[in-house]
């Protein structure tokens, strides 16, 4: 009888020193991750410029994105104009189309989408290369060769990063709202001055730099998040596959958690 | 001169230097031999100064490497050369940017003059013609030699071998210890070389070192540790498996 009246009371216990035991992991984690974000600023003020790999990585990340990205934003772009037309048609408010289509793919769509698709893509490659040099000591090497792995392998990814997300996110906005004129235009029928004059009306250029902004901080998260799975990633293989999962998981999660709260800060 | 003083270092639990005590003096080739998990890789980081000690100190010609700040300490790296276990090559890059790497990178000379270097370095270790391939498309040996070439480019005063015979065939183990022997008697460079292969240690070496449990248990040349009355150390050079060395989640 006891037994069965204590059960519930041990799962609980139980329970609760697991979500304890991963908060501070995570607290951990974060705070590691800062020291890391700590130490590329500081490499980064510091001269010599690494121009030549944060040049490598701007197309390692850029330039191999692209096509995914111009694929998502025009599909995302036409998808959004085909829902809310025959959405909006059913109290006959068509012409609206343009303005949403804009509005969701500068404010939010543009920047959220490309961050996840750099996160899965080039922060996954991130954390694979720097987790492979890692276990086969190549990290170590370099430290031997007098040369800072922040600096030479880090700071390159943040800022290209941090870079390369605003002006991707620039590229999918435009594509974006291009896929949607399309649809609505050529597939739906509707007045194409009319859907530019919505698009341009209602679009303020807050709209777009709010999103950049986002895009940016997208960028350097991704980078930064990616860099400290794949520098510190210890055990082999198993270590590597760990570290690139862990990069994407938490690279995406954290874009889709500060874009709430950046949103909320910034489009007042 | 490198001198390690007391030197402790544990990870977490795992007290893995206890007290370990080592002078290696200029020009002179010491290794230090030791069974796998017993801490010599730990010690030879120690000396290059990827790991931070504890507490004991590491002197190289006198300054304690653990308390230098980051720039003296890759300045103080500049001394140094340091051939990998398993190379550790950058596969991103050429074998002959392998090699000029440091130089390049500290030396700030041209393309074509470092890559003349990286040349002239890895026909030194008996590579000719590997300047433009890639570390991928080479065998365990000759990367080795690739990584010894880059440990050198730089002209160091120190060179330190991370298992330099480990994962080779015998012939081309006995080529790297030819070579090891080679760089120290054209380059005067002080070595340190960490192993469990008894005949490599005994051919490079002029003063072997033995870690256990932490601590450096005996030194000598090799023919004192060859005709050592120390049991353990026995024990690892003749490779018996029964002796005082309790092998480890193993029970006899």
């Amino acid at each position: 009888m006891a037994n069965i009246l204590l059960k519930p009371v041990e799962l609980l216990g139980r329970s609760l020193t697991i979500s304890w035991q991963t908060f501070v992991l995570f607290t951990e984690e974060l705070g590691r991750i800062m020291l890391l974000l700590c130490s590329t600023i500081k490499q980064l003020i510091l001269p010599p410029l690494e121009l030549k790999n944060t040049f490598k990585q701007v197309v390692e990340i850029g330039i191999k994105s692209l096509p995914v990205v111009l694929i998502t934003a025009v599909f995302t772009g036409m998808v959004l104009a085909l829902q809310s037309y025959t959405g909006f048609k059913r109290f006959n408010a068509e012409v609206m189309v343009g303005t949403v289509v804009a509005l969701s793919i500068t404010r939010e769509l543009g920047p959220v989408l490309t961050g996840l698709i750099v996160a899965g893509r080039a922060g996954a490659a991130m954390a694979a290369e720097l987790g492979t040099m890692r276990v086969t000591e190549q990290i170590d090497a370099l430290e031997t060769l007098a040369t800072n792995p922040v600096k030479y392998l880090i700071v390159p990814r943040f800022i290209a990063g941090t870079i390369i997300l605003p002006s991707l996110t620039v590229i999918a906005d435009i594509i974006g709202i291009i896929g949607g004129f399309f649809v609505t235009v050529t597939v739906l029928g509707a007045n194409s001055s009319v859907y530019w004059r919505r698009t341009w009306d209602y679009l303020e250029t807050s709209d777009i730099y709010n999103g950049l902004i986002k895009a940016c901080f997208f960028g350097a998260s991704i980078a930064i998040i990616s860099c400290y799975k794949g520098f510190y990633t210890s055990g082999g293989a198993e270590g590597v596959g760990k570290a690139t999962t862990g990069a994407v998981v938490l690279s995406s999660m954290t874009i889709l958690i500060s874009d709430y709260f950046l949103s909320a800060w910034l489009f007042k | 001169m490198i001198e390690i003083v007391d030197l402790y270092k544990a990870f977490g639990r795992n007290h893995v230097l206890r007290g370990a005590n080592l002078k290696i003096e200029k020009g002179e080739s010491m290794v230090v031999i030791g069974g796998s998990g017993s801490g010599k890789s730990v010690l030879i980081k120690h000396i290059i100064g990827t790991l931070k000690p504890d507490s004991g100190s590491i002197l190289i010609d006198g300054a304690d490497i653990a308390k230098l700040s980051e720039n003296e300490l890759y300045e103080t790296r500049k001394r140094f050369g340091m051939l990998f276990q398993m190379a550790a090559l950058f596969d991103s890059m050429k074998v002959w940017e392998n090699v000029a790497f440091a130089l390049m990178r500290h030396g700030k000379l041209k393309e074509k003059d470092a890559k003349e270097i990286a040349s002239e370095k890895l026909r030194m270790v008996g590579l000719i013609g590997v300047e433009d391939i890639m570390p991928s498309e080479l065998s365990g040996g000759m990367k080795k030699r690739v990584g010894l070439a880059r440990a050198i480019a730089h002209s160091p005063e120190i060179l330190l071998y991370d298992e330099p015979t480990t994962g080779l065939d015998p012939i081309m183990a006995d080529a790297i210890n030819d070579l090891i022997i080679e760089m120290k008697q054209k380059l005067s460079v002080t070595s340190v070389a960490i192993t469990h292969d008894m005949h490599s240690a005994y051919k490079i070496a002029d003063r072997i070192a033995m870690l256990y449990e932490g601590r450096i248990i005996a030194t000598g040349t090799p023919d004192e540790i060859k005709n050592t009355d120390n049991a353990t150390v026995r024990q690892f050079i003749t490779g018996s498996a029964v002796g005082p060395i309790k092998i480890e989640g193993v029970t006899a």
